[in-house]
């Protein structure tokens, strides 16, 4: 195309492909063993009971068969391909110049330490299995925030995650979490305590480095009574022929009043399957929001959930997904009403290009006593060509008469006709085409922050390129 | 090209949309600071002369050529003709979800710099005092273009658009039709506003109505794709007083008879 803005490197589509060379402290066998579970508790040392959690776990995960209701691209995993644990140094730093140099220009490279100092009120940045950078503003530590690496939380903190951790998910909720139960390493524990409020975003980074990488960190935040958080994560891989595994477990704790936000922008490589639970317990009063983006990955599958267990609790899940060429985003959302005057808002957008597919998989329960409750459901599709496929697979249970439930779907198709009117003001094609789907995800991106709003304009800008044929 | 080439001339121009034919051979030269009119019942053809004019993709020139300031335009992308100095008021402006007003004319404007650069500061005095100069609501700006406008609204856009992009050859395809006086008003002093020695108007419209306040330098009549007369304010007059059918008798009449 002619014009083409000048700070774009259109090079490579996917401007996060490079990788590092591969330098780690410890690195075992390819594949799954209880060995190897065994080996990464003693490596971090970790109480018995977690020893004993991971182990029943691993049982769980062999016991249980593939899902057979999602993606065919599943059977395609080889988990004895897989390196599921892999420590990239020795010890983790509290400021950049501890960071091994490498790793350090990996995250520069991701703007991580430039957003750090803008708007950042905490970071960690893992790198394959560890978290290797970590900080928190002085101010905020001293409020009593909690914010560290999940491991270094079950040392520092046994007792509080004793209590809460896979409270939410349980090592046997589906075959990914129990895999993660198993060899989980990484993610973020934060814990807000009551009344206090965190105005500026917590954010972690992971990144996977090596080839046939396995990460699978472990993330709990809890929001005590009446305090406040938004918690963004963000992730990279470089671009292998073969494939990774990125399968998360996060747990959100929302008490009585409290407000948590939790914001992912996910951009994996094409290669990496990326197969998370994430759950949130919302207790009276409280609102807790997933903000979900998905542009990455070759298989996405994550349906956020929020169990709304406390009167006038309210959960939302607002949800942006492009497939490509090639690409599978299978997400959703899910809401279980379990308590008098709860609501909840679910909007799903996604835009499907190049032979990519986009599935929305819902579901809403409102259970036996949720009375007064409202439910409000949105999906919205936009399909680039003739060749890209979107597929809506909503679920209602409704439990209860007295109930508010609101269920749109569209499907929608760039027209030529807007297409013509952008051009007859000068647009290219191509412009005219990132015009559309910026507005078409415009609801999202304005629950941003500023500075993931510009990122991810630009990230569609990038995956829209060559889609003019 | 010199002061004397036509801002825009059809040259027996027939075209066809799935592959019916609706122009069979116009020929029309707009000269330069004119203002022509083009008059016609519905389905005679205009609004496919502002389209197959713009670029429309869906429409097939048989024979013939656009001409955009003595260079041959048939087969320019729409947007080219735009980045020209092209401009189409629609009839039915497209609504664009998400995107307002303001980041839209931004970008259009970005889209025709040179080196693509616009410094917001500019582009929003410009946008300030044009909205001033029209009439339009401050609130315009932050609205998604034409999402949820009146009709009316959706004409004041357009009429905006034409002012702030500086277009030297401007159609406005039946912006008049279905508008209150205020709004006809309003896309009168656009055109007038635009009016100069270095910028031409196609005025396509339904009713003589919109001439009240926009005096024509050439009027031009179409019936059944082509353009049956010309001339001065005076025929768009003679039409408002005794109709197209008058000008149909006229037509079947035999030569000198």
């Amino acid at each position: 195309m002619s014009s083409r803005p000048d700070d774009l490197d259109i090079n490579d589509e996917y401007k996060y492909g490079f990788h590092d060379p591969e330098v780690s402290v410890f690195k075992p066998e390819k594949g799954l063993s209880e060995e190897l579970v065994r080996a990464i508790s003693a490596k971090k040392d970790e109480p018995e009971w977690m020893l004993e959690f991971r182990l029943k776990a691993l049982a769980t995960f062999y016991a249980k068969p593939m899902p057979t209701w999602g993606s065919g691209l599943l059977e395609t995993i080889n988990f004895d391909e897989i390196y599921y644990y892999l420590q990239p140094v020795e010890e983790q730093g509290s400021s950049w110049d501890d960071v091994p140099e490498y790793i350090k220009n990996t995250f520069e490279k991701l703007g991580i330490p430039e957003a750090e100092k803008k708007f950042l009120a905490g970071v960690s940045a893992q790198y394959e299995s560890e978290v290797v950078y970590h900080s928190l503003q002085e101010e905020i530590e001293k409020q009593g925030v909690i914010f560290l690496d999940m491991d270094s939380g079950l040392r520092e903190h046994e007792e509080l995650v004793r209590k809460y951790f896979a409270t939410v998910i349980p090592a046997e909720d589906n075959k990914f979490s129990a895999l993660n139960s198993a060899v989980w390493s990484g993610g973020s524990f934060v814990y807000i305590p009551p009344g206090v409020e965190v105005t500026i975003p917590l954010q972690a980074y992971f990144r996977i480095n090596a080839e046939n990488m396995g990460q699978f960190e472990r993330t709990l935040i809890i929001a005590d009574e009446g305090s406040r958080v938004h918690y963004i994560e963000g992730c990279t891989a470089p671009t292998y022929v073969s494939d990774s595994l990125h399968s998360a477990v996060v747990e959100l704790i929302a008490m009585p009043g409290a407000q948590l936000r939790y914001t992912t922008i996910q951009n994996w490589s094409k290669n990496v399957y990326n197969l998370v639970t994430k759950r949130a317990n919302a207790y009276e009063n409280s609102l807790v929001e997933w903000v979900d983006g998905n542009l990455g990955s070759k298989l996405t599958m994550k349906f956020p959930c929020v169990n709304l267990l406390g009167e006038g609790a309210h959960g939302e899940i607002l949800s942006v997904a492009l497939s490509g060429e090639g690409q599978h985003q299978d997400a959703g959302a899910k809401i279980y009403h379990a308590a008098p005057r709860t609501t909840s808002r679910i909007t799903s957008k996604s835009i499907s290009k190049s032979g990519g597919r986009s599935s929305y998989r819902g579901m809403v329960k409102v259970l036996p006593g949720a009375v007064g409750s409202k439910v409000h459901v949105e999906c919205d599709a936009l399909l680039m060509d003739e060749n890209s496929r979107s597929d809506t697979y909503p679920t209602m249970e409704i439990a209860e008469e007295d109930v508010q439930v609101e269920h749109e779907a569209r499907v929608s198709k760039v027209g030529d006709e807007q297409l013509f009117y952008l051009m007859s003001r000068g647009l290219t094609e191509e412009e005219a085409l990132v015009m559309v789907v910026n507005g078409f995800i415009e609801p999202f991106v304005k629950e941003l922050p500023m500075e993931y709003a510009v990122e991810l304009n630009r990230l569609i800008q990038l995956e829209m390129e060559g889609s003019v044929g | 090209m010199s002061d004397q080439t036509p801002i825009f001339e059809a040259r027996g121009l027939r075209v066809a949309i799935e592959g019916k034919e609706i122009l069979r051979g116009v020929d029309l030269t707009v000269e330069r600071g004119q203002v022509h009119a083009l008059m016609g019942r519905n389905g005679s053809g205009k609004s496919t002369l502002a389209y197959v004019a713009m670029g429309h993709p869906q429409y097939e020139v048989l024979e013939g050529q656009v001409l955009f300031n003595g260079h041959d335009a048939t087969e320019m992308d729409t947007d080219e003709r735009a980045r020209l100095g092209m401009f189409l008021a629609f009839q039915y402006p497209m609504v664009i979800p998400g995107v307002t007003v303001s980041k839209f004319m931004h970008s259009a404007l970005k889209a025709r710099a040179e080196g693509g650069n616009v410094q917001l500061r500019e582009f929003r005095e410009k946008l300030s005092s044009a909205m001033d100069l029209l009439g339009v609501d401050k609130s315009f700006t932050g609205r998604y273009v034409n999402e949820g406008f009146s009709g009316g609204e959706k004409k004041r856009l357009e009429i905006l658009q034409m002012f702030m992009l500086e277009p030297s050859f401007c159609i406005l395809d039946e912006t008049d039709s279905g508008l209150d006086i205020d709004a006809l008003k309003t896309v009168a002093e656009g055109v007038n506003a635009t009016r100069s020695a270095e910028r031409s108007h196609l005025v396509i419209t339904h009713y003589q109505r919109l001439l009240n306040y926009i005096a024509p330098d050439v009027v031009h009549v179409m019936m059944d794709g082509q353009i049956v007369r010309s001339g001065g304010p005076e025929l768009a007059l003679q039409l408002e007083e005794k109709g197209y059918e008058w000008l149909e008798d006229e037509l079947l009449q035999p030569a000198g008879a």
